[in-house]
């Protein structure tokens, strides 16, 4: 008999309760080999910087994978050549964010000399607008019918996450495979006695499938952060509104989307974010094009950074620091409107 | 007696370690694509090098084309690396290559049989280092599906025919037999340089400057633009993606949907794997433009790497997969024009070829005789790739109307100038 079952007075059975108490032996004896130097430290440091630590950890790792590169990025926008380690790069000061901003109009991609960043963030502009519609309205829809007491509620939850666990390499390639010429799409379309389309050379299809796939892909993932605030606000509200006899809109809009709103703010913001960022998808499935019509932002830093034979790490790295920049500005957007919310 | 036995167990042990000693293994790894069948010819020869090397491993890493030309150039950059790579940019990657010649038994041999290739290979200015070989020379030329041509009753346009003869014959066929691609070409810089050269694009440098935008540039960029108009070319290939990416129309020549198909020598191994007897392929000579008939060379070579610590190991290496009798067994095998000149002359005897790729092997060996020094000129140039990228970028925007030619023209012109510059600046 160990010491752990002694303690607690009465024998342990079976073997979840043997590996209980290997467990627990395990973390006491860790605890008393982590206890004199942790001692030593408080003595040394004192109590209140403590926590910093056990924080120290994190910090290291964030600091090498998340501000490191950071740091890097910067060096890189604002010096030139082809060269990979800082010291083999000239300093080139704000030549690469000149040449990014160097445009007739900003509204005219044509007008700019670094013509096809503008129309990366033209499209991505585009794609986030239409993108952060169609899922916010696509995940609540799907959220609010998921809430409802339907039969096999448990199965379709499942059915509308399942594509969130593929790889969205997967999920374009699946969707390629779809809507090519001679794709399933278009097999169905010429039995039908249709024409076959070639949604990858037509601007507006292939944006249109851009946003689309990507909403069937990410929309399981919204929904179920919707589901689960519409399963925290409180039944005895909709009692009382039952009771009143307030018609369905008014129930919706009136109790469920103002209680329902800190999750959609979240959602918002995630969807708002992940459209800016967005390429992988896009880039498998379109490629690009037609022309650079589905070419967004991120697919521009990658060939200056990598697909061209002169490898344009400074201005990539400029366009980065923009594209940076934005989803700063974005973040603390969210802040803002979350703590405004909260208070 | 147990002294004596306690002794010679003693010598045994300390001579098998030192046997051990004396043949530890380098190990070299190469880095490695595929189009068809060489990976598994090149495994076959590097296992038959370490029968008769035990002192050296080779390890042959596949990767994709991609990881080629995106990810050994950063690699490279940072100093790490494989002791050898499968390369096709030789002007863009040649600051990274090491120079084998103190390695080499011959370099005589090297010189003679590789002679006008390792120029590719070789930084501006070096005229002696030997970086590598070519595993294969490739020219630029079409594939034809003959029984579409049979099946449309459309005469096939003869020897020195045009680029436009072509064109014609090829939406009549498409048109009577409602093939979606009449002409297709790989979109690809290379390719259309092809047609370039033949229309008479220089590249010339002109007063330290790259002139990508001439005449004879123009000529070819307005032939592939009207085309695109015409429905001659489907902008599915050059249209339907963006920037440089490379697109092919191999598996759509496979599924006899193109008509008449500007690619290369390399295809000719798989559409004699994948095509079989489904219908009748065959290639013919690069078509005629204004300037001459001449397609694009290229290829890829095996070369070593200033990365690998181990030079003489690289060194014999190269001796021996370069020599005569192994290049001959793998330009065979992989059925790949040769890139050495004395096998060129001896012709190469491809024993596992089809009558087809027997024939279209034929037409492009004799194509490479026919090109022009201009085209060997561009192959070779450092900047051909930013060159072939820049073409291939604002032209696949005009063919889907987002821009203009003359406005293609001027991005060309600048997107070139602006890498040359960014590659010119040094700390």
């Amino acid at each position: 008999m160990t010491d752990t079952m002694r303690s607690h007075g009465a024998p342990a059975r079976g073997p979840s309760a043997a590996a209980a108490a290997v467990t627990t032996g395990s973390a006491n004896i860790l605890m008393r080999l982590t206890d004199p130097p942790m001692r030593a430290v408080q003595r040394l440091i004192g109590a209140a910087r403590m926590p910093y630590v056990f924080l120290l950890p994190n910090l290291v790792f964030f600091g090498l994978f998340v501000f490191l590169p950071i740091g890097i990025n910067i060096v890189f926008s604002v010096t030139g050549g082809t060269g990979l380690f800082p010291a083999e790069r000239p300093y080139v000061g704000s030549e690469h964010y000149a040449r990014l901003l160097d445009c007739g109009s900003y509204l005219e991609a044509a007008s700019c000399r670094e013509d096809l960043f503008w129309r990366g963030v033209g499209n991505t502009l585009t794609f986030t607008v239409f993108q952060m519609v169609a899922m916010v309205l696509f995940s609540l829809v799907t959220a609010l019918v998921l809430n409802r007491p339907i039969r096999g509620r448990g199965f379709f939850r499942a059915v509308y996450f399942f594509p969130v666990l593929l790889s969205p390499v997967v999920v374009a390639l699946i969707w390629k495979w779809i809507l090519q010429r001679d794709g399933l799409l278009n097999a169905v379309l010429t039995t039908a006695g249709g024409e076959k389309i070639l949604f990858f050379v037509d601007p507006g299809w292939a944006m249109f499938w851009s946003v689309f796939v990507s909403v069937w892909a990410h929309m399981g993932f919204y929904t179920l952060i919707l589901l689960a605030g519409l399963q925290a606000i409180p039944r005895d509200v909709y009692e009382a509104a039952e009771m009143d006899g307030t018609r369905p809109w008014r129930v919706f809009h009136r109790i469920t989307l103002p209680l329902l709103w800190p999750n959609l703010l979240v959602v918002l913001v995630l969807v708002l974010i992940r459209s800016v960022q967005v390429f992988d998808e896009v880039f498998v499935l379109t490629g690009g094009g037609p022309g650079t019509a589905t070419m967004m932002v991120v697919q521009y830093i990658y060939t200056t950074a990598f697909a061209n034979q002169v490898q344009n790490f400074g201005l990539a790295g400029a366009a980065s620091v923009l594209l940076g920049a934005v989803l700063f500005v974005l973040t603390l957007i969210q802040l803002f409107l979350t703590r405004r919310r909260a208070s | 007696m147990k002294k004596a036995a306690w002794m010679a167990g003693c010598a045994l042990a300390l001579s098998i370690l030192g046997a051990a000693g004396a043949q530890a293994e380098t190990t070299l790894r190469i880095m490695w694509y595929s189009d068809g069948n060489e990976g598994e010819v090149m495994n076959d020869l590097l296992r038959r090098f370490e029968e008769k090397n035990k002192d050296v491993k080779v390890v042959l890493d596949q990767v994709p084309f991609k990881a080629i030309n995106e990810t050994l150039p950063v690699q490279l950059a940072s100093g790490q690396g494989p002791d050898l790579a499968r390369i096709t940019d030789m002007g863009g990657l040649a600051p990274y290559l090491m120079d084998v010649r103190a390695h080499v038994k011959d370099a005589a041999y090297w010189e003679q049989n590789y002679g006008p290739f390792l120029q590719w290979m070789r930084v501006p200015g070096n005229t002696t280092a030997i970086p590598g070989y070519m595993t294969q020379l490739t020219v630029t030329g079409p594939f034809v599906n003959k029984t579409l041509f049979e099946q449309a009753g459309v005469a096939m346009p003869g020897a020195n025919a045009t680029w436009e003869d072509w064109a014609k014959a090829a939406k009549a066929v498409a048109d009577k037999v409602q093939a979606p691609f009449p002409v297709a070409f790989d979109r690809s810089g290379h390719r259309f340089f092809g047609l370039a050269v033949s229309q008479g694009a220089q590249m010339a440098e002109t007063g330290g400057e790259l002139k990508p935008v001439d005449d004879g540039f123009k000529r070819a960029a307005k032939l592939v633009v009207d085309w695109h108009k015409a429905g001659v070319m489907s902008t599915e290939l050059w249209g339907a993606v963006s920037g440089t990416a490379y697109r092919g129309a191999n598996e759509e020549f496979k599924n006899a949907q193109v008509v008449f198909y500007e690619s290369g020598s390399w295809q000719t191994a798989q559409f004699d794997k994948t095509i079989g007897d489904a219908f009748d392929w065959i290639a013919v000579p690069t078509p005629c433009g204004p300037a001459n008939c001449s397609g694009m060379p290229g290829g890829a070579a095996l070369v070593a790497l200033k990365t690998s610590s181990h030079p003489a190991e690289v060194g014999r290496l190269l001796d021996y997969l370069a020599s005569e009798e192994v290049a001959n067994e793998f330009y065979a095998r992989t059925l790949f024009v040769p890139g050495h000149i004395g096998l060129a002359k001896k012709g190469i005897a491809y024993k596992s070829a089809s009558p087809q790729a027997a024939s279209a092997l034929k037409v492009f060996g004799d194509a490479v005789g026919k090109l022009d020094p201009v085209a060997y000129r561009i192959q070779g140039d450092p900047s051909s790739r930013i060159v072939f990228n820049a073409a291939i970028s604002r032209l696949g925007q005009v063919v889907v109307g987002e821009t203009t030619l003359d406005d293609a023209y001027q991005r060309i012109s600048a997107d070139v100038a602006q890498q040359i510059a960014e590659r010119k600046k040094k700390q």
